[in-house]
């Protein structure tokens, strides 16, 4: 049932209803293409068709006879507006290679959507008339899309400097790896492709960026994930001071990763603002943000298991190929890594090591997209997983129980510590949920009479690191910044509440989550909380929202700014009210002194410390705190999610029947908000594993070019999902909280494709390329165990 | 080119370039930014109106065709500074996340409601398999659906 109003005190657990949701459901919502400035102009990008060609020449002289011509530039015009490389936050070693990337090229266009030059104009349309009359000479070359063949002798190299399309590699070990190898009775080795996909926000990224001479002020307004992440590097970028650069998201419409970046074109507007003068806008079209936004996944897997007969896993070594795409953006290096210390997965392995190799490749750079190296552990985790129950005649439930971690806090042998977790008590829940029994009982009935729709159960039992993340260690793996994250909240005297996050959503729910935390902790009604973010200029701390980060670490701040509100609130009550301030409880918005009627509430010491007419000796008026908050670890949500498909062996279409998510995800504030993200993570990661693929052609063109050829999923291919959840509560925060953004993701891919191959398994079918088009599937019954 | 056309119940004129989609002079010359863009290639469904009743992507009507029609957007659904019921319940059910493309479903399940007062689940993921949502999985938006039907019948 949901809720609208509660007690204080009772907010947090309970289904609030989202503040946010009446300004989007009537049209009055603010996104960047819903804003305009005075005198603003359009800009187009000149985009290269190939996927490498040397640029011969750039002739934009027939742009400026066009209608509404404003500018153009190409990207030696500008090659001097830039102080710095368009960044990468993660430089995985201290070898990674980082190649120059200007907002527009200048030498080489190295994929398909490389930005070559800008033409400007009154109109969207016109800047788009007039870009298409610039002139472009290309030299084409070899284009490679591969990360194998990236890195194999005479591969067509995309950065000259390196003389090589590798990038780094990047290497784990812990345990005893070839002790434990060389004397385990069995292993297991398996290779699996992780397809390139194409995010997909609803809403197309676009910027508006304004520069004002007499003050030498810049402000972005754009579709991010990161406005604070942002502002600092595109200071770096333009090489202005940051305290003169101040960056809005407005209302942001989904980002999944895609949004968390520095990209070209908000470099190339602030550029062009001072250029030209007056405010610039860019909005991206669908099939251009198929090119010049990130890409996610694209690895080539392998993993060995070394076990013992009984299906104890003792050791994992695995290696990954990773397609980086033409470029470094934000965290293309770190992506992969982020699930560096998972390949143990829940299970207890004594020996670890893991080898990451990124090449180049003439394509879209890929990044962080949900789940951002985790799915793509969890997968790798899972199926191999299925691949050793098999070899060892096991069922799925009976080698996963043989190997959870069962005693917390476990340090695993990757090096980091896994706080809490219940992954058997998830499992027996999904298990139960399924009806596990009757499910296996059906599947052998449709075997045993050939039945041409043949039933498969996937299992996919997962952990997973978020809340990024402790600042320490992130500085010891090289990561350029800090993982806290900031909360301010205000007192206002007549009695409301302003809290500034450092956490910018675009889609999560903070503004109610966020209200639930500090209506709950201030003992206020949740209509009395007012939740800002999005903007440098109101909130200067925060590190934004990806990662799973915005609750275990942003809320986390939040309860413990409330905490020092409430503290600086008790002095002004006991000085007021004549009593100690250790006799005063505080509950429900009131303090209280036990045995007396004295009392008063946090809004009369908020007034009072406003007046600051009688405040206690040296206090400093008003009733404002800010937190900081470091997370000491990062948080470890986890599950046991169940895929039931109906493959037909005839066609080989794959029918989803069933999905069932138990996620233990610590304390949930908002559970509508919390089942919300599990669906849509869900359905994304069921969507890499059935539908969704970036492909590219042997010249480097993306053939899979708009939402006509790439297969966003739509209410007519989804199913209703079962959902429910454990809990063990993070102890390492005071919410015992953990995250639960990316968790359908990471862990519903393997589950749909641990199902398909069991289908399958009658037929000797043990993989299936993503993603599993009934063609892929048909071709696999047909090749049996040769697939 | 000069238009006539009637817009959530109100008479409007514009005056537009020939080519110029409605989608475009709902958002640029009528300030009607509710209904968005976000494919412009009539895949996404983000900028469903209703036209004439008949639900269309605003992104493939040219604005000339819609002289002398009439057409209802997202702002025009409630009355009287109130929700309109399928709105509600959308709140309600927790349909809504980044809220982009929710306009576009919102105005899709009005007209599926009007022509269709108990769809059945079939119906709904016909109804609403051209409005594509990447936040929700479509699960809540399927509730409040179902909801909004309840309160009709």
């Amino acid at each position: 049932m949901a809720v609208t109003e509660k007690a204080a005190g009772a907010y947090i657990g309970s289904p609030v209803l989202r503040k946010e949701d009446q300004k989007l459901l009537t049209g009055q919502s603010r996104y960047i293409d819903d804003l305009t400035l005075p005198g603003m102009v359009w800009a187009s990008v000149v985009r290269s068709p190939f996927a490498h060609a040397t640029i011969k020449s750039v002739d934009v002289s027939k742009a400026r006879e066009a209608e509404g011509f404003v500018a153009a530039f190409t990207g030696a015009d500008l090659a001097d507006d830039w102080a710095a490389t368009l960044p990468c936050v993660w430089l995985v070693t201290e070898d990674t290679k980082q190649p120059m990337h200007r907002p527009l090229a200048t030498d080489k266009a190295r994929y398909q959507g490389d930005g070559v030059a800008v033409v400007l104009a009154e109109t969207r349309a016109q800047a788009k008339d007039a870009a298409e009359l610039v002139e472009v000479d290309y030299d084409p070359l070899p284009a490679v899309i591969d990360p194998e063949e990236a890195l194999a002798d005479g591969a067509p190299i995309l950065h000259e400097e390196f003389g090589t399309n590798h990038c780094f590699t990047w290497r784990l070990e812990g345990g005893d790896v070839d002790g434990v190898f060389g004397s385990a009775p069995v292993t297991v080795k398996e290779r699996y492709r992780q397809q390139r996909l194409i995010p997909n926000a609803i809403e197309p990224r676009g910027v508006i960026a304004q520069y004002l001479p007499a003050q030498d002020e810049y402000t972005l307004w754009s579709a991010t994930q990161i406005p604070h992440i942002l502002r600092f590097w595109l200071a770096i970028v333009l090489g202005v001071p940051e305290a003169r650069l101040r960056v809005v998201a407005p209302d942001v419409g989904g980002g999944f990763g895609s949004k968390l970046n520095v990209y070209a074109e908000e470099a190339l507007s602030l550029a062009l603002a001072k250029r030209v003068g007056r405010p610039v806008k860019w909005t991206e079209e669908r099939s251009e943000g198929y090119l010049a936004t990130i890409h996610g996944r694209d690895h080539w897997q392998e993993m060995e298991y070394a076990a013992d007969e009984d299906g104890k896993i003792r050791g994992v070594r695995a290696r990954l190929v990773v397609g980086l795409g033409a470029y470094l953006q934000l965290v293309t290096a770190g992506t992969p890594i982020l699930g560096g210390w998972l390949y143990g997965g829940p299970y207890d392995v004594e020996a670890y090591s893991l080898e990451v190799v990124g090449a180049f490749t003439t394509a879209t750079p890929t990044d962080a997209y949900r789940g951002a190296g985790r799915p793509e552990a969890t997968y790798l985790i899972e199926r191999t997983v299925d691949a050793l129950a098999r070899k060892l005649d096991m069922d799925p439930v009976e080698i996963r129980r043989k190997n959870f971690i069962r005693e917390f806090p476990k340090t695993l042998a990757s090096g980091l510590t896994i706080d809490s977790g219940d992954f058997e008590g998830a499992l027996d829940r999904a298990l139960e949920m399924v009806g596990y029994d009757a499910v296996r009982r059906e599947q052998e009935e449709r075997r045993q009479r050939g039945d041409t729709k043949q039933l498969g159960i996937g299992l996919s039992t997962y952990t997973e690191m978020c809340g990024l993340a402790p600042s320490r260690i992130l500085g010891a793996i090289l990561y350029a910044a800090g993982g806290w994250d900031a909360a301010t909240i205000r007192c206002l005297p007549t009695g409301s509440v302003q809290v500034f996050i450092g956490t910018s959503p675009h889609g999560q729910g903070h503004v109610t989550t966020f209200s639930q935390i500090v209506a709950d902790r201030l003992g206020v009604s949740i209509d009395q909380v007012e939740v800002i973010h999005g903007d440098t200029s109101a909130m200067q701390l925060g590190l934004d929202t990806y990662g799973s980060r915005s609750l275990a670490v942003g809320g986390v701040a939040l309860w413990n700014a409330a905490e020092k509100v409430i503290e600086k609130a008790r002095g002004i009550v006991a000085h007021k009210l004549e009593v100690s301030p250790d006799d005063l409880s505080y509950d429900g918005g009131r303090f209280t002194v036990a045995g007396t009627d004295k009392a008063m509430a946090v809004q009369d010491a908020a007034l009072h410390a406003f007046t600051a007419h009688d405040l206690p000796d040296g206090m400093e008026p008003g009733l404002e705190a800010t937190f900081v908050y470091d997370p000491p670890n990062f948080s470890w949500p986890g599950g046991a999610h169940i895929a039931v498909v109906e493959v037909d062996t005839e066609t080989g279409a794959v029918d989803l029947r069933r999905y069932i998510a138990v996620d233990e995800i610590g304390n949930v504030i908002n559970p509508m908000v919390v089942d919300g993200q599990v669906h849509g993570g869900v359905t994304q990661g069921i969507a890499q594993a059935l539908w969704e693929e970036a492909i590219y052609d042997d010249d480097g063109n993306l053939t899979t070019g708009s939402m006509i050829s790439y297969l966003v999923p739509s209410a007519a291919e989804t199913i209703d999902y079962e959902l429910d959840r454990v809990n063990a509560p993070s102890p390492t925060n005071p919410l015992g909280v953990k995250g639960v953004g990316e968790t359908g993701t990471i862990a519903s891919t393997a589950a749909v494709m641990n199902a398909v191959v069991d289908a399958l398994s009658p037929y000797g079918v043990t993989d299936v390329e993503m993603p599993a088009k009934p063609e892929r599937v048909w071709r696999a019954i047909q090749e049996g165990g040769a697939s | 080119m000069k238009i006539e056309l009637t817009i959530n119940g109100e008479r409007r004129e514009a005056d537009v370039w020939e080519g110029e989609s409605l989608l475009f002079t709902l958002r640029e010359h009528l300030g009607l930014p509710g209904s968005k863009n976000a494919c412009e290639q009539g895949e996404c469904g983000s900028c469903s109106v209703l036209l004439d009743g008949r639900l269309v992507c605003a992104c493939l009507v040219l604005a000339a065709q819609a002289d002398g029609h009439e057409v209802v957007t997202v702002e025009g659904l409630g009355e009287d500074g109130q929700l309109h019921r399928v709105q509600q319940a959308f709140v309600d059910a927790g349909a809504v996340q980044c809220g982009f493309c929710t306009p576009g479903l919102v105005v899709a399940t009005a007209a599926l409601l009007e022509r269709s007062p108990e769809p059945t689940d079939d119906e709904i993921r016909e109804a609403l398999s051209g409005n594509l949502c990447r936040c929700t999985g479509y699960q809540k938006i399927f509730d409040a659906v179902r909801a909004a039907a309840g309160a009709t019948s």
